[in-house]
């Protein structure tokens, strides 16, 4: 199992980091893809902004974009909120059982 | 470089079947052999094969059900634009002088795995096809006011289209009303604005100028070939254009000293709906913002210059066999060998063809 796969499991979003030139490496990889040099494992901010939205059935899920890089899709909580581009998402809960899986929380 | 042509070739039915994938391979293949003049076994020297299926070493399997002992023979994967990506590789051989004859058999099974990208995390447990054309559909409606209607025009024309295909998936007509009544895959996509994984094989066969008129008097050149690799994973594209086919194609452009005005009929990689929208724009073949109102003037005035074959929505999509499909579409059309579905006197003709949502794309020129 990889460093974010292993990190999933235990319920963190984590991403790789140039150790070299600090670059944000996504998707995640064991080396810079921007110099090769090796990477270090941090936890990603979960706190990010909502790109683009759709629904099938009850399932509202759509792409979030954190720290202005690490674009993923998720399922979506709107807890009764005005749901819109550009909106604030909390990354709730993320996991991997098979699948990688993430939830985000509307914030606003 | 030596010049490379299009000579023949051989083309199945594509079906909801579940046939062995080896099975398929040979059929077309049996059809190129049985349609073009001249060819016997030991005039071929690459066989390349372009699939997704996980079966190994089928370039050498179907080398030897057609018995054939090549100096190459390969697969090629690069999911939904695998055909073009193995014509590319075939017509390197010959541009090079590696071979001077190659046979390119794409094939696919209905329940191919190429239609998921395991490896893209970003995608969550969000990893359908589906998925990915639904962002696409929700941001250009957002940026561009596109109605469900103007979507549906692409479904209903090239469903419309594919009826005079006999080697179309589907053969019904749909209205307007119809596609945007279909059932809703998500909140932004209809059933009937998606192409369909199926089972089918195309087969062409690739040779240099020196031995093109020993297997047909109207050979097609291949004379622009474009490839742009943005990504893999898909959160990294932009939602509302396809910039690897704006690049692939100018590269194809170049190539083939021609421009977009000059082609006479595309076929143009519609997994989706709004898939044809864009790339009509992204090709240049209408300008920016006009792709709705310009697929809407050819359903009404019956123009078959996009997709006269269907499109991968009215034909179906095995996704190893598409590009190559393609190919055999605007082939036929330049040798005025379309049947029903031929445009009038095309010179020209594109091929666009792409994968996991335009993270990749390959365009080809081709000309009689």
């Amino acid at each position: 199992m990889n460093q974010f796969d292993a990190g999933l499991k235990k319920g963190n979003f984590i991403t790789s980091e140039c150790k070299y030139c600090a670059k944000i490496v996504w998707p995640p990889s064991d080396y810079c893809d921007n110099c090769f040099n090796g990477v270090t494992w941090r936890k990603v901010s979960l706190y990010g902004k909502i790109i683009e939205w759709s629904k099938k059935g009850n399932d509202i899920f759509c792409i979030s974009e954190f720290e202005d890089t690490i674009r993923i899709i998720g399922k979506l909580d709107i807890k009764n909120k005005t749901l819109g581009s550009g909106k604030l998402v909390k990354l709730s809960k993320c996991s991997v059982n098979g699948k990688c899986k993430f939830f985000f929380t509307l914030m606003e | 470089m030596n010049k490379v042509a299009v000579v023949g070739y051989g083309n199945t039915k594509f079906t909801k079947n579940e046939l062995p994938i080896e099975t398929l391979l040979l059929e077309s293949t049996k059809q190129l052999f049985d349609t073009t003049k001249n060819l016997s076994q030991d005039l071929i020297d690459g066989v390349i094969v372009s699939t997704n299926d996980n079966s190994k070493y089928l370039g050498a399997i179907l080398s030897e059900l057609a018995g054939i002992k090549p100096k190459i023979s390969h697969t090629v994967e690069h999911l939904c634009s695998s055909g073009t990506n193995a014509v590319i590789s075939g017509f390197s051989y010959i541009a090079s002088g590696l071979a001077d004859t190659v046979l390119i058999t794409g094939a696919d099974k209905i329940d191919n795995p190429g239609q998921i990208l395991k490896w893209d995390k970003s995608r969550g447990e969000f990893n359908h096809p589906i998925y990915w054309a639904s962002m696409f559909t929700k941001a250009h409606k957002r940026q561009f006011n596109t109605t469900d209607e103007e979507l549906a025009v692409v479904s209903a024309k090239n469903h419309k289209q594919a009826i005079d295909n006999p080697n179309a998936y589907s053969h019904k007509p749909y209205t307007i009303s119809e596609i945007m009544n279909s059932k809703n895959v998500t909140d932004d996509l209809r059933l009937l604005d998606c192409s369909y994984s199926c089972s089918g094989s195309s087969s062409i066969l690739l040779t240099s100028e020196k031995t093109a008129k020993k297997f047909t008097d109207e050979p097609i050149w291949i004379s622009g070939i474009g490839q742009k690799t943005n990504s893999a994973s898909f959160t990294k594209n932009e939602l509302t254009t396809l910039s690897s086919s704006i690049i692939a194609a100018n590269y194809a452009y170049k190539m083939a000293k021609t421009t977009p005005q000059e082609i006479d009929t595309a076929e143009i990689h519609d997994a989706f709906s709004v898939c044809e929208l864009m790339a009509v724009e992204d090709l240049s073949l209408t300008e920016k913002n006009t792709g709705a109102s310009y697929v809407r003037n050819l359903f009404n005035t019956e123009d078959r210059k996009i997709n006269p074959r269907g499109g991968l929505i009215g034909a179906g999509h095995p996704l190893g066999a598409t590009g190559i499909a393609q190919i055999i579409e605007i082939t036929q059309q330049l040798q005025n060998k379309a049947a029903k579905r031929q445009i009038s006197d095309p010179k020209k003709g594109l091929v666009h063809n792409m994968s996991a949502a335009a993270t990749s794309s390959t365009v080809l020129v081709l000309e009689s």
